[in-house]
């Protein structure tokens, strides 16, 4: 059986009719199966279809990650499952805002870093910044990390969203 | 009337079901549905069933469907009409079963409120429908019935759910005639991949000791499916053994079916299965009631698996090569290329395999002991299985529990859709309703509910609408004063700690038939149990049979909990309870 299977990270991007409770649908279909949800994002790509993309992490093992596609593909709402990890290159971004709030050598030390991690100052008062970073999710694990010692306060990320490489569409 | 006609939202509703073929509802009316009721009203095509609970409506949906091939339609007030309805779409969906439910909701402006009679239908119902629709404008409500259908025939069948709020039914709004409304997305593959239909043939023709393993699939594709799988086994001459959905897809009387398999299948199928080389899977989904342990199941052998829904395939058990596609379309497709490239089986092999089937057969797992002091459950259904010998109109179907595991291996069943039982959520209150859908879908046919004396309370008030509609049901009750199957398990698992599994304060069933205005009749001694179902077949009126069984007949054989195909119990001097192992204990 697949217990001793290697756990992995898959990008799942998900095509489906932009209607109520589709969203419900997918969740329910994570939760009540018992599969993994690392983040999920949905916004409306297609106006004129009313076509949502709902890009998924998530992490399991091939049988059960393979389960988690078809059992997505028979949702009536859903028109398309691509397995990105599998089915070739793709880029993935997520964007983050990070508040941190300090004065000093420590306010100094966090807008150097956010240099170097391309982060923008979005919101600013004498002892806080709010950064806007946009990136893999590991570059922005090791931003975030890099400002908990600098007086991180809050932060809210997006999840990914992702699309493949090259000229193919779907 | 054409398209673009101008209706009411209820009379859309009456039309779209006329325009779907559909001539019979189950349902139960109440405040958020009363539009519909008075368009029923109004009209002399479609024919209602009030049943008296709006479980029982849908039970009674899914025997109309299971037995006459069709959709169940099902029809249901808001907030508890539709909760009621929940663990009979959750059953159909389980057993893929066809139905379309509509529910009433309060009107439009009122949800969120916390209306009287409101309750979120929709998101109750997400995971106990394959799909489910809330309409909030009547120029869409012919489009999603019409879809509603299509979904709910397509591909693996299930239940689905339209809500439809009060004043959606009041407003008037544009008719939409059947084939202008498809859904965009949802296309299920039927025609299977020919090059893995070649590879299965060529698996097939190669095999030393193949067996084809047959599940309710091929009875929800169709008639021509149970032929064309009697006709694929036959050229073969391979053995087969059905699911206990899948009774009736292969006739039982035939040589070649071994009974059915699994936690109460027979020794043959199960060693069978355990043994075999080559596993064809048919309309099948290697449930935990078929595989027993997981990582012992079938150790040695390929699977092949036909299924019509990709998310069974590898679910539980992992096959060589998987074929997506209807059962009729893909066994029609292996006669076509075994007979075209000659394919003909290994006799020397094949004769070996069946020499040692004969060889598991000779065990006769289902024997029990014969005796004239106590009725055995197995022998009443054995005089039951004699009395309607021959007849092609007979009907079966249970509620759940030891009863319902003798009937499936003591009845038998040679043709489709004459066996209803509730085998994925195992609902106990499932045979009553089941039987009246079965009856009123065929009308003269003897239509019978084997129960235990437990699960027939569960939905005894619809004695009341076999009544009203003059359904000569007949409910033949297995009573042994004990919600047996679990007795068993507390016998096998729980040191014979009985807890709650007594069935105290027991009406007298006799008396209740009369109450209701049906005919009782009581069998206390062995003499008696031929009298008994001779006078329930020819009584023209509903009949509750209370045959009075021996208390302590547990059902074997069994595989329990956590115990791989070879390790099954074959009667009760065998025991178990040391051996089972801890992760067996936790299996339901």
């Amino acid at each position: 059986m697949s217990t001793q299977d290697p756990i992995r990270r898959h990008t799942i991007s998900v095509l489906v009719d932009n209607e109520p409770g589709v969203l419900a649908r997918v969740i329910g279909l994570f939760s009540g199966r018992g599969y993994n949800i690392e983040s999920l994002t949905v916004a409306e790509v297609d106006s004129n279809e009313s076509l949502s993309r709902i890009n998924i992490v998530t992490s399991g093992t091939p049988m059960i990650i393979e389960q988690i596609k078809v059992q997505l593909d028979r949702l009536v709402p859903v028109h398309k499952v691509k397995d990105l990890t599998l089915e070739g290159p793709f880029i993935d971004r997520e964007m983050a805002l990070v508040k941190v709030v300090g004065t000093g050598d420590k306010r100094v030390e966090a807008l150097r870093i956010a240099d170097i991690f391309k982060a923008r100052v979005v919101d600013a008062t004498i002892t806080s910044f709010v950064f806007e970073i946009t990136g893999i999710g590991e570059d922005l694990d090791r931003f975030i990390d890099l400002m908990r010692q600098l007086g991180l306060v809050d932060v809210s990320r997006t999840g990914a969203v992702a699309l493949s490489r090259g000229t193919g569409a779907f | 009337m054409s398209s673009g006609t101008i209706l009411s939202g209820a009379e859309i509703v009456i039309k779209a079901l006329r325009d779907q073929g559909v001539d019979t509802i189950f349902g139960y009316p109440g405040g958020a549905v009363l539009p519909i009721y008075d368009a029923l009203f109004k009209q002399n095509h479609i024919r209602h069933i009030l049943v008296r609970h709006e479980q029982a409506a849908v039970h009674a949906a899914e025997g109309y469907a299971r037995s006459s091939g069709k959709v169940g339609v099902v029809l249901v007030t808001s907030g508890p009409g539709a909760t009621n309805a929940v663990t009979g779409l959750v059953d159909a969906l389980m057993d893929s079963i066809p139905i379309v439910c509509l529910t009433g909701q309060v009107p439009t402006h009122l949800i969120g409120n916390d209306a009287f009679q409101e309750c979120d239908t929709t998101g109750i119902t997400r995971p106990a429908t394959k799909h489910n629709y809330l309409v909030k404008d009547v120029n869409n409500l012919a489009r999603t019935l019409h879809e509603a259908f299509y979904v709910a025939k397509s591909g693996r069948p299930g239940p689905v759910v339209i809500d439809i709020p009060k004043d959606v039914q009041f407003a008037d709004g544009t008719y939409r005639l059947p084939g202008e409304c498809l859904p965009k997305s949802y296309r299920p593959q039927v025609k299977p991949d020919l090059n893995k239909v070649e590879e299965a043939v060529e698996m097939l023709a190669n095999a030393k000791r193949p067996i084809f393993y047959v599940g309710g699939g091929v009875i929800n594709s169709g008639p021509v499916a149970s032929q064309l799988l009697t006709q694929l086994v036959r050229m073969t001459g391979y053995p087969c053994t059905t699911t206990l959905m899948g009774l009736g897809a292969y006739p039982a009387h035939d040589q070649q079916w071994l009974g059915m398999l699994g936690m109460h299948g027979t020794y043959e199928a199960n060693l069978a299965m355990h043994g075999c080389d080559l596993m064809i899977s048919v309309g099948a989904r290697f449930d935990d009631r078929v595989t027993g342990k997981v990582s012992e199941f079938s150790p040695n052998s390929k699977k092949i698996h036909i299924d019509i829904d990709p998310s069974n395939i590898n679910k539980n058990i992992r096959v060589d090569l998987p074929i997506v596609g209807d059962a009729a379309y893909v066994l029609e497709d292996m006669i076509r290329i075994w007979k075209a490239r000659n394919k003909r089986a290994d006799q020397a092999a094949l004769k070996e395999w069946w020499d040692q089937i004969a060889v598991w057969r000779s065990k006769d797992c289902l024997k029990y002991e014969k005796t004239d002091k106590v009725i055995k459950p197995q022998y009443a259904l054995e005089r039951l299985r004699a009395a309607v010998a021959g007849r092609d109109d007979v009907f079966i179907s249970t509620e759940v529990g030891q009863h319902q595991m003798w009937a499936a291996q003591f009845l038998p069943f040679n043709k489709p859709n004459r066996w209803l039982t509730s085998g994925g959520l195992g609902t106990m209150g499932y045979g009553l309703p089941a039987a009246i859908g079965a009856q009123v879908a065929n009308p003269g046919a003897l239509c019978i509910d084997v129960a235990g004396e437990a699960s027939i309370m569960m939905n005894i008030q619809e004695m009341a609408t076999t009544m009203q509609y003059r359904l000569p049901v007949k409910v033949f009750i297995l009573n042994n004063q004990w919600m047996g199957m679990v007795r068993q398990w507390q016998e096998l698992l729980h040191g014979s700690r009985y807890s709650e599994s007594y069935s105290e304060a027991l009406p007298d069933f006799v008396k209740l038939a009369e109450a209701f205005g049906g005919v009782g009749l009581r069998a206390t001694k062995v003499s008696e149990v031929d009298d008994v179902i001779r006078e329930m077949i020819e009584t023209p009126r509903p009949v509750i049979v209370d045959m009075c069984v021996d208390q302590k007949e547990n059902c074997f054989p069994m595989i329990p909990g956590g115990k791989a195909h070879n390790e099954m119990l074959l009667g009760p001097e065998e025991r178990v309870s040391d051996a089972t192992p801890e992760e067996g204990m936790v299996l339901v």
